[in-house]
């Protein structure tokens, strides 16, 4: 176990620092939650009409930029075909066509096992959807008038001059898994806030918009305001880009959480308690 | 790479996550399959309508497009052909025997020819339909307005719902006829039309001949096709399956604005 606090100025030990929040800890794995049930029910509900538009209609004269399908080749095996820009890609046993429930290859976007509910069944899949959105949703303006009250936002997420002056360093820093230790730890790096930032200011509230202009209810809000972005299946093709964006932003997260001392980094968001190592200091001083 | 698991403490929160992650998938498929957890997940649709609701005017207008917008085939989606003898006898002699009745919590109750809809004051508006599976098509449609229906028969102050008896057989027994409902401040709305042409020509079979519901600010699965009667009710719990609709009572919401 660390060591009790070691008072300034000794240069060896470790010491625990109260790193994150109570409410920050709860509100980050609320999302977690919400954030994975959104990305695996919305893949069902993809599924239910699995390609994507640009466009105000699906049926513009121009055909999909993105389709997945199942096609049955010469011996009669189903194929699954992925069509991006008028490339196809076989994709068999995970994309198009893959195991249903008597474990035969059935016609199918996504497999089971990125999907909830595991079978094709939309009306399920809305209903975790659209619950968890407003879970998600309700605990993303609870964290934003958090950060901005407890003053998080402007102390700990927002980009000093003197981290844009480290912004190559840091990149430097990334490239060569190195990481902060000892102060350094205790505060976010620059890249780190700037994905942060991009991550709850655009992302997030971009996929949340995106969604709302599917909704026909919503789009009735400011009539045309959905061809802002090209129209309601283009919001659709940006609400699923985005999602997989996101799920890219989640896998360097815990990535980076691996690398950068995973246990250390799991207690600190759940104790929010984060080790310190004191002799380290002197290695990151730069 | 530091996950190795030293401590007691930390072995069982390593088993605990990965047995997290494998459970979470057929846990959500086994809570799928509860009574109680999709009822919980439904309380999303109230909160939904609610705040769409308060967000939007009751009156709030739909989208409405250009004739360039208009998708060059409007797609069809279910039925395309209702298998009923009663159906292809009226859609034999095109529908000159069709009429549309209208009961319930009306004061004159009464049936209508499709000339005599066609008498009724009609909307045209060309508009955008959003199919649940995630599809759009925008289409011309022209139709009777349905509240200048429902001034004809007149509506009891104590009717909530507008219900939508149609003509195609649905399901695997192939007994169960579609049917759908919207509220009242939909029924009045300036858009909710009875359509009966669909791009400057009469609506085709397959897009719900000879008259279809258009309920613009609802999903693809609102807009009953092939309507033959239209009652006015107070509830529609005692309505076949009880959730309002067809597809209602195969889990679907009955607010179907988002």
């Amino acid at each position: 176990m660390p060591t009790k606090n070691v008072a300034a100025g000794v240069r060896t030990g470790t010491y625990l620092y109260y790193r994150h929040t109570l409410p920050v800890r709860v509100m980050h794995w609320i999302n977690v939650v919400a954030l994975t049930i959104l990305f695996l029910s919305g893949l069902n509900i993809f599924s239910a009409h699995p390609a994507l538009y640009w466009g105000k209609s699906s049926y513009t004269g121009r055909g999909p930029f993105f389709e997945i399908s199942a096609k049955e080749n010469a011996n009669g095996d189903l194929v699954g075909v992925t069509r991006l820009f008028g490339h196809n890609f076989t994709t068999t046993g995970v994309l198009g066509a893959s195991a249903g429930d008597e474990g035969d290859r059935v016609p199918r976007a996504f497999p089971s096992w990125l999907t909830i509910p595991d079978s094709r069944w939309l009306a399920m899949a809305r209903r975790w959807h659209l619950f968890f959105a407003w879970v998600f949703v309700l605990n993303g303006l609870c964290y934003l008038g958090y950060v901005i009250a407890s003053r998080h936002l402007s102390r700990d997420l927002a980009p000093t001059r003197k981290d844009w002056r480290s912004i190559g360093a840091s990149i430097i820093d990334h490239l060569r898994f190195r990481h902060a230790a000892g102060d350094e730890a205790k505060r976010y790096n620059v890249l780190q806030k700037l994905a942060y930032l991009a991550v709850i200011f655009i992302l997030l509230p971009l996929v949340i918009l995106m969604g709302f202009a599917m909704s026909p209810w919503l789009d009735s809000f400011l009539p045309g305001w959905v061809d802002i972005v090209g129209g309601r299946q283009s919001a659709r093709s940006i609400h699923f880009v985005v999602a997989w964006l996101l799920l890219a932003f989640v896998l360097i997260h815990v990535f980076e959480v691996i690398v950068s001392g995973f246990w250390n980094q799991l207690r600190s968001m759940i104790t929010g308690r984060y080790r310190v190592d004191v002799q380290a200091r002197d290695e990151t001083a730069r | 790479m530091k996950l190795r698991a030293k401590s007691p403490r930390r072995r069982f929160l390593a088993r605990a996550m990965t047995a997290a992650g494998a459970l979470t998938l057929s846990g959500c498929d086994a809570l799928s399959r509860t009574t109680w957890f999709p009822r919980l997940l439904g309380s999303g649709e109230k909160i939904s309508e609610t705040a769409q609701h308060l967000l939007t005017p009751r009156r709030a207008m739909a989208q409405e497009f250009t004739e360039a917008d208009r998708s060059p085939q409007f797609r069809s989606n279910g039925t395309s052909m209702p298998d009923s003898a009663e159906y292809e006898a009226l859609a034999a002699r095109e529908f000159a025997d069709y009429r549309l009745q209208v009961s319930g919590l009306v004061t004159q109750p009464a049936s209508f020819t499709l000339a005599g809809l066609r008498q009724l004051p009609s909307r045209t508006q060309i508009t955008r339909h959003d199919c649940v599976e995630g599809w759009s098509a925008i289409g011309k449609w022209k139709g009777a307005k349905l509240s200048a229906l429902l001034d004809v028969v007149q509506v009891r102050p104590e009717a909530r719902f507008a219900v939508f008896y149609c003509a195609d057989p649905m399901g695997d027994n192939g007994t169960d006829l579609y049917y759908e409902s919207i509220d009242m401040d939909d029924a009045f709305h300036a858009q909710t039309i009875l359509a009966y042409e669909l791009n400057d020509e009469a609506l085709p079979v397959k897009n719900g001949a000879p008259i279809r519901l258009r309920v613009e600010r609802q999903l693809g699965y609102k807009h009953a096709k092939y309507v033959m009667r239209i009652e006015l009710v107070d509830a529609f719990h005692h309505i076949a399956g009880g959730k309002g609709g067809y597809w209602e009572d195969n889990g679907y919401e009955w607010y179907a604005g988002i």
